[in-house]
């Protein structure tokens, strides 16, 4: 496992027209189809797309991936790193990221939770684009995540403040309007959600038997 | 103070990482001006790159993470240094009951005398050649770490050779146990609380601690970006301070409940407090007993997170020994110039502390524990031994080089 061993195999540059073997090794498995369907549209046949990382030194064999994308939150990133360190698992050997001159690249990959490593000698110009389009459906999938828990998180709240006015309706006898207007302007005054107050009122309901 | 300096450290979810949470949680760095942020990572790769890009200025580390990172032996290309230790010990040595098992049937086994533990399993292992069996399969947590180099070290000390006669592999520490559960590893070496994790489950005994193999041993350090130590000299200097007087916090038994409640939390170990608290006591559940281990993890005595270099000149002979490094006087003085004494003395000179005087020592002369020069006050060393008696003299680092190269070669 010796580093000079790795680096006298620097492949040469006479395979360019040859189509790059693209391993994306995620455990969520719509977002490695999002991250494939892009690689697939930009041109990119041979993509394996892996989610359990149990037998990956067999799959790296068979697949021979120029470049490999995995996510950060993969604990098994150590585990791969010394397999690259290996050359009875990987037969080429591999480095980390596009360029360890590219600083900006290798921050908005890990800035959006995205790692790749590429074959030593594969030029720049063609891994970039593969490790920028990771970049991009990664950001695209957290986005959609964030929007998912946004819209959950306001469904939740509408049922609390649904709840909470008919606590209010029911104990102070007021119309549905002005419970509501009770709870909007408490929370004003409170300097807080409207949900926060009315998660507290069901609470404090709860706890005197209301 | 009224001004607060942001840091952030990376950690992972171990025992270790005890120091760092107390500064933290018990107001240490905030009563030295410093907004600490402690955010957990999933693995020793993440803490690496996310140094890198800037999100970390340092984080919780294996103690040879530095020393690789310098000899430009990770992929990506970062100085690092470790101005402290974060605590001697932590770690152990768990198999699965059917190797167990096995063990016990070639001849009794002491898990605090790793000797016995590795004279039965040698007997296992030449069993299973004879029978054509596959070689036995151990985890470890990194190629970079003292859990693989102290499991090498205790397996060729047994007459086992790590490279042929058993596979070790890389598996992340809380998924030690789900390996072994699913039959893809026979053992492993760790920190806790991962090896009593396995136990709690049913899932397998412990067969042997770092603390036996070698006692009073370097395991996590805080690993710190070189390029923003040196910007920053006056914030670190206050950091360092607040993680000795933490890591004094820690190492006082009856804070050992508050600690273990603390770790127990989700945002950091998230596993049941009784069981951390054990393995900061240095009582094990073995599986078979309650197993009680001298200095198991010591995160304040003995000068517990002074950076020796001759610490970082002990990992970098088995970084030569197991082929990670070609060795040279140049690759050595990189190794021992990842940890930083000079840093740790001179921002804690302003506390009335004893600090050694010298920056290496002979790891594993001390056979009791004994007083050493220091700066002012008094500081009790060891004892340090190494299992199998030998010495390592950093003085000396070609010869040791030499005497552990294998036979082969």
């Amino acid at each position: 496992m010796t580093r000079c061993a790795m680096l006298k195999h620097t492949r040469k540059e006479g395979m360019v027209s040859k189509l790059l073997s693209i391993l994306v090794i995620d455990e969520n498995t719509i977002r490695a189809s999002i991250i494939e369907a892009g690689l697939r549209e930009a041109g990119h046949e041979k993509v394996t797309v892996i989610h359990d990382v149990h037998a990956i030194a067999r799959r790296i064999g068979e697949v021979q991936p120029d470049v490999i994308v995995i996510d950060l939150e993969n604990p098994n990133r150590d585990m791969l790193e010394n397999m690259f360190n290996l050359s009875r698992a990987v037969k080429r050997p591999i480095a980390m990221f596009v360029d360890r001159s590219d600083q900006a690249s290798i921050e908005a990959a890990v800035d959006a939770g995205v790692s790749a490593y590429v074959v030593d000698g594969l030029r720049q110009e063609r891994v970039k684009p593969i490790l920028d389009m990771a970049i991009s459906r990664f950001n695209a999938f957290s986005r959609m995540e964030r929007e998912l828990e946004d819209a959950r998180d306001a469904l939740e709240s509408r049922k609390i403040v649904e709840k909470a006015k008919g606590i209010l309706m029911r104990s102070k006898g007021l119309s549905e309007e002005s419970a509501y207007q009770l709870l909007r302007r408490t929370a004003m005054n409170q300097n807080r959600k409207i949900s926060e107050i009315a998660q507290s009122l069901i609470t404090a309901s709860e706890l005197l038997g209301g | 103070m009224s001004a607060s300096d942001p840091i952030t450290a990376g950690f992972l979810p171990l025992l270790d990482s005890a120091i760092l949470v107390a500064a933290r949680e018990r107001g240490f760095a905030e009563e030295e001006g410093i907004a600490l942020t402690l955010v957990r990572e999933t693995s020793w790769a993440n803490i690496r790159d996310r140094i890198a890009v800037g999100h970390f200025e340092m984080a919780h580390m294996l103690a040879p993470m530095p020393i690789a990172a310098n000899l430009g032996l990770t992929p990506m290309r970062l100085d690092l240094i470790a101005p402290m230790s974060l605590g001697l010990g932590g770690n152990a040595v768990t198999v699965s009951h059917t190797l167990w098992t096995a063990m016990i049937g070639e001849g009794p086994v002491r898990p605090d005398e790793p000797a016995t533990v590795g004279a039965s399993l040698r007997s296992v292992i030449e069993h299973r050649r004879r029978n054509g069996e596959v070689p036995l399969r151990f985890g470890v947590v990194h190629p970079y770490s003292g859990h693989n180099f102290e499991l090498r070290y205790w397996l060729a000390a047994c007459g086992i050779d790590p490279e042929r006669d058993v596979e070790i592999l890389i598996v992340p520490p809380p998924l030690t146990a789900d390996a072994m559960a699913a039959g893809r590893i026979d053992g492993f070496c760790v920190g806790e609380p991962w090896n009593s994790v396995a136990v709690a489950a049913g899932l397998a005994r412990i067969a042997t601690v770092k603390a036996a193999i070698w006692r009073s041993s370097p395991e996590k350090v805080l690993g710190v970006n070189e390029d923003w130590a040196g910007k920053h000299e006056e914030v670190l200097a206050r950091l360092l301070r607040a993680l000795h007087r933490a890591s004094i916090w820690c190492g006082a038994v009856e804070n050992h409940e508050e600690l273990a409640a603390l770790l127990s939390g989700p945002a950091y170990l998230n596993q049941p407090a009784t069981l951390l608290h054990g393995a900061l006591d240095g009582r094990l559940e073995t599986g078979g007993e309650t197993g009680l281990f001298p200095d198991f993890f010591v995160p304040a005595q003995k000068a517990a997170i002074f950076p020796w270099q001759s610490h970082a000149l002990w990992f970098y002979s088995q970084m030569v020994r197991w082929g990670q490094v070609p060795h040279s006087a140049e690759n050595a003085e990189k190794a021992r110039l990842s940890f930083r004494p000079d840093i740790y003395r001179s921002a804690l000179k302003a506390l009335d502390v004893p600090l050694p005087s010298a920056s290496m020592k002979v790891e594993g002369a001390l056979v009791a524990p004994t007083a050493v020069g220091v700066s002012a006050g008094q500081l009790i060393l060891g004892p340090d031994g190494f299992f199998d008696g030998a010495v390592f003299d950093p003085a000396q680092l070609d010869d040791y080089i030499a005497s552990q190269r294998p036979a082969s070669c």
